[in-house]
Parts: structure tokens; sequence; C-alpha cells
């Protein structure tokens, strides 16, 4: 099996999951390629061929997919592998519609010649089959090992006509000033504890255990907590001693950013909720009734 | 200005899922229904523009689904969607992304849409690919997971949420196709009124044939829960059995009781 893997750079950098693609490719056995667009100090290391493009911006989703499709050309792999980032969902159904073939988006395990993907918020898996010869995957971040990055490049330029539709008109940078990846403990507040009065019992618990309140995304788009405590791939990833998801059903770019933890204790109503994949303890409790009897026995055992 | 905006019925995630006769997919017994949470926003979104254009602007909600998906089409007009289309198909919960955009595609096709607006993803299978394959179908621009949308002077400036809290702004113009992630707005609660006059909304009714909808370009099978995490302890209870026997796990398994905290 052939295998075209397509690279990706963030911010002027080759992004840290680009050994994700790899290490699927290794799971595969597959011989593998690259095609990475934009300007990078640091290219990957592998040993085969690198299909290497600059200008463009970032952002002009059909140039990207013009490269990607005058790599296939030249390369005539069995599959094109995205990772399933914010570049790699909005470029590789655009490869896909190009060639008519089929998309498996979310890969996080194969199976008998398909490939394992989640389903419902990540609550359910199920085994998807492309029924083209050809087809194009983005996997999911974190799903594969990462393989080490070693070997001798062959560098190919490659170039494709940029396009108008998409003007560029800037990066907006993240709010700062919250770090929670230095916090040993993090109590966040998920969508499931009902209401923004309840982020009063996330911050008790946060108080009696000595650490920070993190929030899972819906929370901080209904406004309950600030952005800057966001935990997941569109917020900041952390890695604390003790993880505390309060009603938090973890969706997977939630679990993307805190399943690296050293404890994780989930406190849900739903047990089958896909954050006890990653709980080393989970308490099928109410928020509401739980958090203070929690609080105040870790307060007594003072 | 003409626009649609695309919604799918999906279950309310809390639901226990349990695998169909086929093992394809879910069995629908005792789940409840709502419209998918990316296209909620969709829809907020299509009704604040075609509100701040005034004038001859209209919206045309269209879900493909079996007959209960009438019921998000429905909402979408007690939201403010003025014309709502159902392209009846009992088949679709089990279709493939690119068979729901062969649909899509093929109903807005020659019906001048100035700008489409669907969900980035849907709750239930999450591929994320429906908007963009059938914007490439009608060859339109098209913009993924957009968490801002300004309408000025015949072009519009979208952000986009990147990784790690960044985001980038985009500008474009019609006709174009944005796939929407919540946190765009928050969508209003349709009033009484407006939910009356919704159930007397005639719908376009309209068969999956008549729409040219293709052959699946995947299949799916055995669908399944994760296998449970063998190192995971579950624990039920009263709060208070509950919260001693959480907080000697914490004693023992970590070290965060033994220092710092209660300050």
């Amino acid at each position: 099996m052939k295998l075209l893997l397509v690279g990706e750079c963030r911010d002027g950098r080759l992004v840290a999951e680009t050994a994700e693609l790899f290490g699927f490719a290794a799971r595969l056995g597959a011989e593998a390629s690259m095609v990475l667009a934009g300007s990078v100090d640091d290219l990957p290391a592998f040993d085969g061929r690198l299909y290497r493009a600059e200008g463009g911006h970032e952002f002009d989703a059909t140039f990207h997919k013009r490269l990607v499709l005058a790599a296939v050309e030249r390369e005539r792999p069995d599959a094109v592998v995205f990772l399933h980032s914010s570049y790699g969902w909005d470029i590789a159904p655009r490869v896909a519609f190009a060639i008519q073939s089929a998309q498996v988006s979310g890969v996080v395990g194969l199976d008998d010649g398909g490939y394992v993907v989640e389903s419902c918020n990540g609550k359910m898996l199920r085994t998807v089959t492309p029924l083209t010869d050809f087809a194009v995957l983005t996997i999911q971040p974190g799903a594969f090992a990462a393989a080490p990055m070693a070997g001798s490049l062959e560098v190919i330029a490659i170039e494709a006509e940029p396009d108008a539709a998409i003007e560029f008109l800037g990066c907006i940078e993240p709010e700062r000033g919250i770090d929670l990846c230095r916090a040993e403990v993090i109590v966040s507040a998920g969508r499931g504890i009902g209401s923004a009065e309840q982020v009063e019992l996330v911050r008790a618990l946060a108080s009696a255990l000595g650490g920070e309140v993190g929030a899972s995304r819906p929370v901080v788009d209904a406004g309950w907590l600030e952005r800057a405590r966001q935990v997941g791939s569109s917020g900041q990833s952390v890695s604390p001693s003790l993880y505390v998801a309060c009603g938090i059903s973890g969706a997977i770019q939630h679990l993307a950013g805190m399943k690296s933890s050293g404890f994780v204790l989930a406190v849900n109503t739903d047990r089958d909720a896909p954050i006890a994949s990653v709980a080393d303890v989970l308490a099928v409790a109410d928020v509401a009734e739980f958090l203070p009897a929690l609080t105040a026995a870790i307060r007594a055992r003072r | 200005m003409n626009i649609l905006v695309c919604v799918k019925q999906v279950p309310d995630m809390e639901g226990r899922f349990v695998p169909n006769a086929a093992g394809n997919w879910f069995d629908e017994t005792g789940l409840a229904w709502r419209m998918n949470e990316y296209d909620t926003v969709a829809v907020e979104e299509a009704v604040r523009l075609k509100e701040s254009l005034g004038g001859s602007a209209r919206v045309t909600a269209l879900s493909i689904g079996p007959a209960r998906a009438v019921e998000a089409i429905r909402k979408a007009l007690a939201t403010g969607c003025d014309d709502g289309v159902h392209i009846d198909d009992a088949g679709a919960p089990e279709r493939d992304p690119w068979q729901i955009a062969s649909m899509i595609a093929g109903f807005a096709a020659g019906r001048g849409f100035d700008l489409i607006f669907t969900g980035m993803q849907s709750e239930d299978r999450g591929s994320a690919q429906v908007g963009v394959l059938a914007a490439e179908r009608l060859g339109i621009a098209s913009v993924t997971g957009i968490t801002a949308f300004e309408w000025l002077d015949g072009s519009m400036t979208v952000e986009r949420e990147l990784e790690g809290g960044r985001k980038c702004r985009l500008r474009l113009k019609l006709p174009a196709l944005l796939t929407c992630q919540p946190g765009l707005n928050t969508p209003r609660y349709p009033t009484l009124p407006n939910i009356m006059k919704s159930k007397r909304t005639a719908l376009t009714v309209l068969s999956p044939e008549s729409v040219g909808f293709e052959s699946p370009k995947v299949s799916s099978e055995n669908f399944r829960p994760h296998a449970p995490n063998a190192a995971g302890v579950i624990l039920e209870g009263d709060a208070e059995t509950l919260a001693a026997r959480v907080c000697e796990i914490l004693a023992s398994r970590t070290s965060v009781l033994g220092k710092g905290g209660a300050r």
C-alpha cells in the first residue's frame, strides 16, 4: 500500500502531529510520501519523496487542494492521509470530490481492512470501509503513536495556481493570561453543570484542591467562563496531575486537550459518556449534589 | 438575497445508543430528537443576515430525512426561516456524506441561492464533509468552521477557528457556502406566534431521486460502544458516600491532597 501523507504547517512550523501521520503509515505497513505547502524551517525527516510547494496563503483552500492533486498525479498513491484538523477537514473533501473518491473522517483505529471512526459525539464507534479503490482519510490527532522522524528526503518541488476567491486578512491570536499548562490540578466545568450559577461549585472544588478552573467548549460558548480557560484542541492542551471533569461528556476535541493528565476524575450522570474512556474514576452523580460533598470531604481531610 | 440553510435532525446525545438490526447504525427506538447543534447556529446566522438586509431577502430551510425531520424544518421556520423543504428519505440516516451532499447540491443547483449555511458537522456522524462536498459540486467557494460572520457592501468577512485558540479572518464574495461552529452566535428561542405560524407553513416535499441522489462511496458496519476503559472504575451511590470514596482514591492514587490547597 502506498500513502501520500499531507503535512501541515501552522504558523510557520511543521505541526507536531505530523509524526502521527508516519505512525499511521507504519501501522498499515505502507510506503509513505508527503506533500507539504508553506514555509517551514524544520522539514520532516523520513526516507521518501517530499512534494514541496511555497507561495499561496495558508487559507487558500483551492490552492492547497490543487497542490495535493498535483502530488497525487505524480505519486499515484492508494490513499491520501490528512490530520483531522482545521486544515485537514477543510481540504480533504475538496480532494475527495475532485477524485470522486471515498473519504473517511476522523480515523481512530484500523479494523480488518476498514477504518474505525467515532460517532455520536465520541460515544460510539463504527467501522467505515471505502467503496472506491482510492480513498481520502483524515486521522484523529492523538489516535496513532508518532513514528520516529528520521531518514533522508528526496525533495520534489511542485506548483499550483493560487485562487483569489478567499482573501486572507490575518490571524487573531488567542487571549493569554490564564496559563492552565502549569496547574497541578484542574477542575473543569462542562455543559452538564446545568447553569452559570453552578460554576461556583466548580470554583469551590478547585479552591479546595489548590487548582485552576478550566472549561469545555460549550461552557465558554455560553459565556459561563472565559474563553482563556477552554481546554481542548481549540483551547489549551493540559496535563495536570489531577483533572476533574464536571459534567463534561468528553467530545473528541476536549479529550485531545486533557487525556495526558496524570489522573482523571469524571463526574457525570451518563455512565456511557465518552469521558469514561479516559477517566480513572467515573463518579456517576449529579454535579450539584456531588461537588459540594466532595469539596467538604477534601476540606475535612486537611 | 436568496439564502439556504441545511439542517439535520439528530438524537439527543445523552440518549442510550443501541445498534440497529443491520449493525451499521443505531436503533431509533426510545431516542429523543432535536436539531443538530451546529445547524442551530447556522439557522440563527441565516435569519440574522436576512433581518439585517430586510426587503427581499429570503431564507429556505432544507432537511433530508425520514418523516420525523419535519420537526427540524418547523423549528427552523419558527426561528425565522421563510420556506421549508423536506427531501423525504427514510434511508437518510444511513446515507454517507457523498449521498447527502449530492442531494443538497442537486436541490440547490439552478435555484439561485447566493449563500448557503450548514453546520460544520453533525453530532451523530461527525464527518465534517457534507458542506464542503456540496460547495465543490456547486462550484462555489466554501469556508469551514466559522465563528464570526459580517456582511458589508457585497462581501463577507468571516472568522474561522484554528487550533489552540487561534483564528483567521477571511473575506469572500457571493456565492458561497459557510459551515458554522457553535460560538458563532446564541440561537434565539422561537416565539409562540412564530411557532404557530411555522405549523401553518406548507413545506415543499421532494424525493431523493428528484434531486439527483447518488450511490455511496463508503460502507459503514459494526456500530458499537467503546470497549470499557479497563483501568477505570465506575462508582455510584449517594453523594456523601461517593465523595468519601473518591476522596480516599485521590489520597492513595494522587499526590494532590498531600500539599497546597485549602488556601
